[in-house]
């Protein structure tokens, strides 16, 4: 069960990839079977403690990604659960035949941390910019994609991920998060949570975009409007039944993602809602652009990923049902 | 058992892979013919003395464990398992028959004794690395062998993987390239030289030797001064002739995947019946 903070937009003390490494190192020492891998992204992953903690069960592959999927692929064929880190772009699009064949056709057990999400790439700028990671993963069947919101949702998951089986991209954002969750919430993947109900129109969001669905759901309350916010952490497998929830009881719907829209958290939703309970559907996220480099504030700003553009959408859905 | 006894038993188990595989493709009228018939006798070598396996308990945890990286030479491995007790001989008439569970390219998930899913090239060393790793980490004294085609080198990944190995220390690992020049649209040394195999895993550092991979004797010593060796991994270079002892296949520029005529198939299964029955007369 999770429960959601009084007052969720502070700052987290925590960076993500602390709390990343201070679960598994946590994980690690009462499981041997546990281990990590990088490609030579420590210093940006955070895992030195754990390289400190368990030199034996942590590999450095060098700059060859390839190969880390492979090997990560070939510890779990031993029993091992392997977690392997790089940046979103490098984990997802540079891998992509090596996570299919090597991990999810070989029905192996492997978990893959892309970290640096969409617009907190920042200085990194559009090469190292993923908008398309989910997406580029999505059609290899079984896997499971999960994006994070918060550092309580991310130590909880991680625990979950030394107990499961299969195939898992974890999209991580490396530094700051906001606080949502309480201390002690649990998640279930493949379910979104109901952080705020509403009737007249669902906002569904992931990662960064969370926050910013909440600021909008206040504002468009203090017009009138009464809206859900859902945290989709979850995009792979789909919340189906949510979603047609969603749909039926609000009879609109509004996604925001740190990604491209096309073949993202939109499209993903998009074909739920068509199958189950089609309603009007605005999607925000970057709209199949190209990254750039620059702030993250300046990167929200220039592609709109933002409370207001919410809003826009909210009430652009909500105008749609009635004609609908 | 006397050596000389030893390498003629392990000559005549690969003549029998060699027939054994033939008539696996021979049921299709096509296939990988090429790169599987120049594994032969390593496959037999393997199966037949160096490979520490169960066919009766073939996830074993304190077995070898074999990648055959380059997956399309899945048949003659199929035609090997078979033989030495995995799944009955029958089975090897449904390669690549819908529901099989000998698909063209080697399947972890599908035929028992297959230690590793390949097919998409270049990836096969890297789960072996991983695979020796595991092993390691748990304290085991058992090998990883995987086996590379020389055309397959043209992925960077094997690369990555050759240079990962070594800086792990992994001297249980033992690597096969089956060097036998050719790979889909003809010669290596015509679409991607590679040079030198040899020197490149040398400057790689591992320890390399190069044999005669249709050498039953050379292939053993071979395995058995890799087991030796301490500190680094080894690759044994396999100076082979792509589609080795099938007549149609030898000799020809595009036998990494061919269709033939039944005749051929006859032609050639008779040849190699009868080097068959020249190996079990020599014993």
């Amino acid at each position: 069960m999770f429960q959601v903070k009084k007052t969720i937009l502070d700052k987290d003390p925590r960076l993500m990839r602390d709390v990343y490494c201070d679960t598994l190192i946590e994980l690690a020492k009462n499981d041997p079977r546990i281990c990590a891998l990088d490609a030579d992204l420590m210093g940006s992953s955070g895992m030195k403690p754990f390289m400190k903690e368990f030199p034996g069960r942590f590999f450095d592959v060098g700059i060859a990604e390839a190969n880390m999927i492979g090997v990560a692929a070939g510890l779990s064929a031993t029993g091992k659960i392997p977690f392997a880190h790089s940046f979103g772009v490098f984990s997802s699009r540079r891998v992509c035949d090596q996570i299919f064949m090597s991990a999810a056709y070989a029905k192996l057990n492997v978990r893959i941390i892309g970290s640096d999400p969409g617009v907190t790439a920042a200085y990194n700028g559009g090469t190292h910019m993923p908008f398309e990671d989910m997406g580029v993963l999505r059609s290899i069947p079984q896997i499971t994609l999960l994006e994070p919101s918060d550092p309580v949702m991310l130590g909880d998951l991680t625990r979950q991920l030394a107990d499961t089986y299969g195939v898992y991209y974890i999209r991580m954002a490396r530094k700051d998060a906001v606080s949502i969750y309480q201390d002690g919430s649990t998640f279930e993947i493949g379910k979104g949570n109901v952080l705020v109900e509403g009737r007249d129109v669902t906002i569904m969001a992931s990662g960064i975009m969370v926050a910013e669905a909440i600021k909008a759901a206040i504002v468009l309350e203090n017009e009138g409007l009464s809206v859900r916010v859902v945290d989709l952490f979850t995009w792979k497998p789909m919340d189906t039944e949510l979603v047609a929830r969603c749909a039926a009881e609000t009879g609109a719907i509004v996604t925001a993602e740190n990604h491209n829209t096309l073949g993202g958290l939109g499209a993903a939703v998009a074909e739920a809602v068509t199958r189950t309970c089609p309603c009007p559907m605005e999607m925000v996220g970057t709209d199949d652009r190209f990254g750039q480099v620059g702030t993250e504030a300046f990167l929200r700003k220039e592609y709109d990923l933002t409370a207001d553009r919410i809003i826009r959408a909210a009430k652009t859905a909500i105008e749609r049902k009635k004609k609908h | 058992m006397e050596k000389a006894e030893q390498m003629k038993k392990l000559r005549l188990f690969a003549e029998e892979i060699r027939v054994a595989t033939l008539e696996e493709l021979g049921a299709l009228g096509f296939g990988h013919v090429g790169g599987a018939m120049s594994i032969v006798e390593l496959a037999a070598v393997l199966y037949g003395s160096e490979l520490r396996h169960d066919p009766k308990n073939p996830r074993w945890e304190e077995r070898d464990w074999l990648v055959m990286s380059k997956g399309h030479a899945g048949p003659a491995l199929y035609a090997t398992l078979a033989l030495s007790g995995y799944f009955p001989m029958e089975e090897l008439k449904t390669l690549n028959q819908g529901g099989t569970n000998l698909p063209s390219h080697c399947d972890r998930n599908h035929t028992l004794g297959v230690d590793m899913t390949t097919g998409s090239l270049g990836q096969g060393i890297s789960a072996a690395i991983g695979i020796a790793l595991g092993n390691r980490l748990d304290g085991r004294e058992n090998y990883t062998y995987f086996v590379l085609g020389d055309g397959e080198c043209n992925e960077g990944q094997v690369w990555e993987g050759a240079m990962f190995a070594p800086s792990q220390k992994l001297d249980h690992l033992i690597g096969f390239v089956d060097l036998n020049g050719q790979q889909l649209d003809g010669y290596t040394k015509d679409i991607l030289d590679l040079g030198d195999m040899g020197k490149k895993w040398v400057e790689f550092g591992w320890n390399v030797i190069n044999v005669n991979g249709h050498d039953i004797e050379e292939l053993f010593d071979a395995i058995r001064a890799a087991k030796a060796h301490n500190g680094t991994p080894t690759m044994i270079v396999l100076h082979t002739k792509k589609g080795h002892g099938c007549t149609f296949a030898e000799d020809n520029e595009n036998n990494h995947h061919m269709n033939f005529k039944p005749e051929q198939m006859e032609e050639a299964l008779a040849a190699a019946r009868k080097i068959l029955a020249d190996a079990k007369a020599a014993l």
